[in-house]
């Protein structure tokens, strides 16, 4: 067996455990909290107040308009300046939260306009409050809207948490490169890590499918 | 102003009688809604000027006139869809709203509740079944049980000839079934007052005579219904009142016969020709 083969072999498992134990909870940590703070910042947007739908736009614009890697080497290198030490770890947690939130609301923000306007017209006829009709009524038929986009945002962020390598967090592609800095086998270890990516990515593509498949029972084709 | 009325929520919640169909109301003749002076613009499209309307328990009101003339607007402000800019909204029971102040959120509320609205195109939520859809407004608005809640729509969706459809998803039926879970949606609230706004028009030519027999036999029963409607023959057989509207302003009413035959307005006669005889 050559020995860029069983170099492979052997770093497969630490890569993907890298991504099981780093990767993947980063990912679903920051979508977790990233979504609640998307439909917080999707309903000031859309608020009839101006001053929440201002504070709302503004976020979406600073996030959309800077760079991730710039919005985390803020908050784990740069607030360190202000006295606020964050270690790696919930450093990446806030800033990839931070980022789903600004992305994921434009996306909630457009689902939640795609309900016609008939449909809270029907549940204030049937009694509902706004926020009732919010809950029961449009967000179950927004939800359905959304997932392909925020699959997307999902799958994009599993790929972007790479990043987090940068400020120490020990995930799939921080493993690829402590093992390429010691093999000195650089094509190799960073084209398996590209392999390991995909395959989650593959996975979660198909997890897609099956949640768009059961919220589609209700709809016509 | 904000005073809801006990003795009437009690009234809606408790009337699950023999007949599923029958209106919750007491069968009398009293006046059920008074609206004085009813107006509304949208920024400068002034499309209500000064509406008054009387509706009396049991009695059916049909609004006519061509599209753009507020017949909508007037049902839709029946039932806190729209705010008038001025006027008075009264149902027998409740406070009187006066829309030139401000109004209370409550008591447009309160004033909601006592009507339920049939739309066009029934915006019937598509994430829930025929029977989901119908027990949403008694069992998390009314706080109906839920048992009691799926009896009652059970009944109302056997009358109307859907007791079959009741786990299907709205997509799955056809225009004139929607339309018709429509009605028991807003049947199932038990209101003292049913609004239709054109509830045919959406309809497939062959579908609409399904749906305008329930609206009728609605009416024998003795609900109190306002209905915006094009079809003049349903006007003919089951209104007691109909109102012709043109340009925010209601120019005729009156029994049908007589609107019908001999209207004395030259508006009203030249809208009923262009409907009865599209092509002279």
């Amino acid at each position: 067996m050559s020995s860029g083969w069983q170099l492979f072999l052997e770093s497969f498992w630490p890569i993907v455990w890298g991504g099981v134990s780093g990767t993947i909870p980063l990912s679903l940590a920051s979508f977790a909290i990233g979504l609640v703070l998307a439909l917080g910042v999707a309903l000031a947007r859309l608020s009839k107040n101006r001053v929440l739908s201002g504070i709302a736009r503004f976020y979406i614009s600073v996030i959309r308009g800077t760079p991730l890697l710039v919005q985390l080497f803020v908050i784990f290198y740069g607030l360190p300046a202000i006295g606020l030490v964050i270690d790696p770890w919930p450093s990446a947690i806030v800033a990839f939260s931070l980022n789903v939130g600004g992305y994921a609301a434009e996306v909630i923000r457009a689902a939640i306009l795609s309900v016609p306007k008939g449909q809270w017209e029907a549940g204030y006829t049937i009694g509902m409050s706004s926020t009732t009709t919010l809950r029961r009524i449009i967000l179950p038929q927004a939800a359905r809207v959304s997932v392909p986009p925020l699959s997307n945002t999902f799958i994009s962020l599993v790929k972007d948490t790479s990043l987090a390598s940068l400020i120490l967090v020990t995930e799939l592609f921080r493993v690829a490169q402590q093992i390429a800095a010691f093999s000195q086998e650089f094509m190799l270890l960073y084209l398996e890590a590209a392999l390991v990516y995909w395959l989650f990515c593959l996975v979660l593509a198909s997890g897609q499918s099956i949640i768009e498949r059961r919220l589609d029972r209700y709809v016509a084709h | 102003m904000s005073r809801t009325d006990p003795g009437d929520s009690s009234k809606r919640a408790d009337a699950a009688g023999a007949d599923p169909l029958a209106p919750s109301a007491v069968p009398d003749d009293s006046v059920l809604l008074t609206a004085r002076g009813i107006r509304k613009s949208f920024g400068e499209n002034e499309v209500l000027r000064s509406i008054d309307l009387e509706v009396r328990r049991g009695e059916v009101v049909v609004l006519i006139g061509p599209s753009g003339s507020g017949k909508t607007t007037v049902l839709r402000s029946l039932n806190g869809l729209e705010t008038p800019d001025e006027g008075v909204l009264s149902f027998a029971g409740g406070p009187e709203l006066d829309f030139s102040k401000p109004v209370a959120k409550a008591a447009r509320i309160a004033m909601r509740n006592r009507s339920a609205m049939v739309f066009q195109q029934h915006n019937l939520f598509p994430h829930m079944t025929v029977l989901e859809n119908v027990i949403e407004g008694p069992v998390r608005v009314q706080r109906v049980p839920r048992a009691k809640a799926i009896a009652a729509a059970s009944a109302l969706l056997d009358r109307v000839g859907l007791a079959e459809k009741r786990d299907a998803y709205p997509f799955q039926l056809s225009g004139g079934q929607q339309q018709r879970v429509g009605i028991v949606r807003a049947l199932a609230l038990k209101p003292d007052l049913l609004l239709f706004d054109e509830p045919t028009s959406a309809l497939d030519p062959e579908l609409v005579g399904e749906v305008l027999q329930v609206i009728k036999e609605l009416a024998d029963e003795g609900w109190t219904m306002v209905v915006v409607t094009h079809e003049l023959s349903f006007a003919r057989q089951a209104a007691d009142e109909v109102l012709f509207m043109d340009d925010g302003v209601v120019v005729e009413r009156g029994a049908p016969g007589t609107i019908f035959t001999k209207p004395t307005e030259d508006r009203t006669r030249r809208f009923l020709d262009r409907i009865l005889r599209p092509l002279d």
